[in-house]
């Protein structure tokens, strides 16, 4: 067990893990921070996804060691004194989910595209989103609201 | 009247309420005809009650049984109930799933909820107002029938009268009991119900606030992990524990060959697992190679024809063309996002368990049987959760969880990992089907046979008029444990026959669409079927070697469906699906915005199975429990898709949360075949792996 001290969406918090264990498991079961969803602990569904020092990661495949060192955002750290992000809102228009599971890694991804690419192409999008798994198969709708996002909301 | 008494004795749960009216159903509900089932050896209460609160507040809660898994119900319920009260949709409140505090209910599938629940729930809310009215009538002295509602008020128009239902309800609890039917508002007058609402609690998910069952904590909660057998039917030989009982905080449980261990965090509890060593003796067991053989030749039990009309035999001999032919499905998983997971905690003899699934009266049960625990010593609470598919009709994680929490005495929390639910769930039936047919020049059907090994009769009778039939079901001993699955052999059976139709369109020389219609008199699937051909503009669909259009159409609980595909196929012969019209009629609309999204949802989930979703398995093993190795539907797979509702407000709302799958690996193959002339018999249709047993297709997507 080893002592990290973790900067979480702007807050440090101490927890004590194996180096080895991953940031998805710190998150969820040492941190509760539920809002980052395990789906495969493989890096093949994306319901783990964070951002580190704002570039999108799987938490599943990140060691904690390797993320003491990052800013890292997770879903509860997207909105700011109660105001949704673009990309939250776009969401919420669209009504992107059905069972809601895959939104919080669907989010966090889409911001990271947005971040990098502020005017995505639709082919843009899905290349970039296919690594995260909606099973409900939500995914035109979360196309849209990606779109919707980076247009400012009026799509 | 003593059921419902002795319900509300048992819950005690009137207390909490507070002042307020009460509704609840005795008897001569929608739902009757479903009680008194019984599962798992269980006889289930008879009664059926369902129930409406409205506070002094005016605020409404609503109880059901029902649970929210992506459907949208809790948004369409309410909207419903919200209806028949007059009140607007934001002062409604579902409670779900939550077994002390709902009534009984079988389970959320089968498309029941709409065509059952909803009904029930808008009897129940059409009670409370008139209850209300004939209140406010009689402290006012005028007639019920000069009395307007609106917006959860009461209001007298001569006498300027006027009440809210909290106020008519303040410092009093009532209790309705219906009796009989109450007048429904029909769709046609609807305000609230037939509109878009958006899913509510929206923003909870898109803050990561909401609280999944995998996410629930409990104060002092420890983690818990289970030693999986080596292969199915497997038994314990020997098991070393030592490693991982000298783990700091590590606890080893066992009872027979259940070895499971708690430990207080979650990766020390897994780390626990590898540390055990057990050695398993599994058994010979089939593989895909030589399944369908295996179905066939293993039946479980007698079976009897679905139906029979004429002479198959005989029609056969005399018709101008015959086509007879075998499909097949392949087992495949429901893989929900959130796999099962459960947290449970004892408490002075009584376990509570939060769990997801679809039927937590049905875990409820299976709780007290495993622990011999009277009704009130067991309690499950089903949070919204990350879907099911049919795929979480069982309560395993919940029974790991309340094992470990009682050797623990602690709460404990137990998450299935993704290889475990590939493994340790169930899946969704495979199936071999025989069909004959036989028509006229004309294109007149005059015979079909249709036999479906193992994988079930929904939606294997004949939608199309045929004089002579032969429709049956034959019941296999599965080698892999399977069960429900979003519509079921629905999607087995349609695949059959609308590829089948297709080939017997061709040998008839007829286009697809026309040899359809010529065969139906179902006027309300001749509704979709026109609606989804004019969309896509059918007519002047032509196809060539690299492209083709397809159509499929059938109707399953409630749920009548057509579909166009069209699909490209380039040079190395791989298979992009570009286009998908489905056209989709379910009576009255209850929410146009979810019924489009469940649509859509469907044909998408559809594309998994059709194209490459496969369990490859042998000697009791599960050979791709991966993301990696078992493909599913991803952005890059989806066409455009465009759903057209057909709403009916004339005709009662049926379930859409199946039905939207069955076209889709009809559509999709019957494109193909018009593209390529290869007939694609085998789901999926175009796996990335060779599915031994199934000769390989040359195509690939
Ligand atoms: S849980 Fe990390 S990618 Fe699936
Ligand atoms: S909404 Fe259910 S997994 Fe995406």
């Amino acid at each position: 067990m080893t002592e990290f001290v973790l900067q979480v969406n702007g807050a440090s918090m101490r927890v004590e893990a194996p180096a080895e264990e991953s940031l998805l498991s710190v998150l969820r079961y040492r941190l509760n921070l539920t809002g980052t969803k395990y789906g495969c602990g493989e890096g093949e569904c994306g319901a783990c996804t964070v951002l580190l020092n704002g570039k999108a990661y799987r938490s599943c495949r990140v060691s904690v060691a390797a993320a003491a060192n990052a800013g890292i955002t997770t879903i509860e750290g997207l909105e700011r004194h109660g105001v949704l992000t673009p990309v939250q809102q776009a969401f919420v228009d669209e009504g992107a989910m059905q069972c809601g599971y895959c939104t919080s890694g669907m989010i966090v991804e889409a911001t990271a595209l947005l971040e990098e690419n502020p005017q995505p192409t639709e082919e843009q999008i899905v290349a970039r989103m296919n690594g995260n798994v909606c099973r409900c198969g939500t995914y035109p709708r979360i196309v849209a609201a990606v779109r919707r996002a980076a247009e400012g909301g009026r799509a | 009247m003593s059921a419902v008494t002795e319900w509300m004795d048992r819950r005690e749960f009137l207390k909490g309420l507070g002042a307020g009216l009460l509704v609840c159903l005795t008897h001569g509900g929608v739902m009757a005809q479903e009680s008194g089932r019984t599962f798992g050896g269980h006889a289930l209460p008879k009664e059926v009650s369902a129930w409406i609160h409205i506070g002094a507040d005016g605020k409404v809660t609503v109880y059901t049984g029902k649970v929210e898994v992506g459907q949208n119900i809790r948004t369409s319920l309410a909207q419903q109930v919200a209806e028949e009260l007059r009140v607007p949709f934001g002062r409604i409140a579902m409670v779900m799933g939550d077994t002390d505090l709902v009534p009984w209910d079988m389970g959320t599938f089968g498309s029941r909820t709409t065509p059952t629940m909803g009904p029930e729930l808008r009897m129940m809310a059409a009670a409370a107002r008139e209850e209300l009215l004939r209140k406010a009538a009689a402290q006012w002295k005028v007639s019920v029938t000069a009395l307007k509602v609106e917006d959860g008020r009461i209001v007298d128009a001569k006498s300027s009268h006027s009440a809210s239902y909290g106020e008519l309800t303040r410092g009093e609890k009532l209790v309705s009991v219906v009796e009989g039917q109450e007048a429904l508002t029909p769709a046609t007058e609807w305000k609230v119900a037939g509109t878009p609402v958006p899913k509510t609690e929206i923003r909870a998910f898109v803050t990561g606030e909401h609280k999944f069952p995998s996410d629930v904590v409990r104060p002092g909660m420890l983690f818990g992990a289970v030693v999986r057998p080596e292969g199915f039917n497997a038994k314990l030989i020997s098991v070393d524990t030592s490693a991982a009982e000298k783990m700091p905080g590590v606890q080893i449980v066992r009872e027979g060959d259940f070895i499971g261990v708690v430990a207080p965090a979650m990766y020390t509890a897994r780390q626990a697992v590898e540390a055990i060593h057990a050695k398993w003796d599994v058994p010979a067991q089939p593989s895909n190679d030589g399944l369908f053989d295996y179905l066939k030749s293993h039946p479980d039990g007698e079976s009897q024809p679905e139906h029979q009309a004429g002479s198959v035999e005989q029609a056969m001999a005399a018709a101008d063309v015959k086509v007879e032919d075998k499909y097949t499905v392949q087992y495949i998983a429901h893989a929900p996002l959130e796999p099962r997971a459960a947290v449970a905690e004892w408490n002075a003899g009584k376990v509570t368990v939060w769990t997801g699934t679809q039927r937590p009266f049905g875990v409820r049960d299976q709780l007290m049987e495993a622990f011999s625990l009277p009704v009130e010593k067991v309690r499950v609470v089903q949070p919204d959760m990350g879907s099911g598919y049919g795929g979480k009709h069982t309560g395993e994680a919940a029974l790991e969880a309340a094992r470990l929490s009682k050797a623990a005495g602690k709460p404990v929390k137990v998450v299935w990992t993704r290889e475990e639910e590939f493994t340790w769930a169930y899946l969704r039936p495979a199936g071999l089907m025989e069909l004959r047919a036989a028509a006229r020049r004309d294109g007149t059907l005059v015979a079909w046979e249709h036999h479906n090994y193992n994988s079930g009769p929904a939606a294997i009778s004949m939608p199309y008029v045929v004089a002579n039939q032969l429709i049956q079901y034959h019941p296999a001993q599965s080698p892999l444990r399977q069960g429900s699955y979003r519509s079921l052999a629905a999607t087995a059976n349609n695949f059959a026959r609308e590829s089948h139709m297709d080939a017997v369109a061709h040998a008839v020389g007829m286009d697809p669409v026309a040899f359809r219609l010529k065969n139906l008199a179902d006027l309300r699937l001749i509704a979709v079927v026109k609606a989804a051909t004019e969309r896509f503009g059918w007519e002047k669909a032509r196809s060539t070697a690299t492209r083709g259009y397809g159509f499929a159409c059938g109707n399953d609980k409630g749920g009548y469906v057509a579909a166009c595909a069209e699909v490209e196929i380039d040079g190395d012969k791989r298979v992009r699906i570009r286009r998908i019209v489905q056209a989709w009629e379910s009576g009255a609309i209850i929410n146009p915005d979810g019924l489009r999204n469940q649509v859509g949802g469907a044909i998408v989930q559809g594309i998994g199975g059709a194209m490459f979703e496969a369990i490859l398995f042998g000697n009791g093993r599960i050979l791709n429990p991966h993301f990696a190795d078992y493909r599913l539907p991803r952005f890059r797979d989806v066409p455009e898709v465009d759903v057209v509702l057909v709403d009916r407000k004339d005709l009662p709302s049926a379930g859409a949360g199946e039905s939207g799958l069955i076209c889709v690996a009809p559509a999709v193959g019957n494109a193909l075949f018009a593209a390529t002339g290869q007939r694609l018999r085998n789901m999926p249709m175009t796996p990335d792996r060779t599915v031994p047993g199934v000769a390989v297709s040359g195509l690939t997507s």
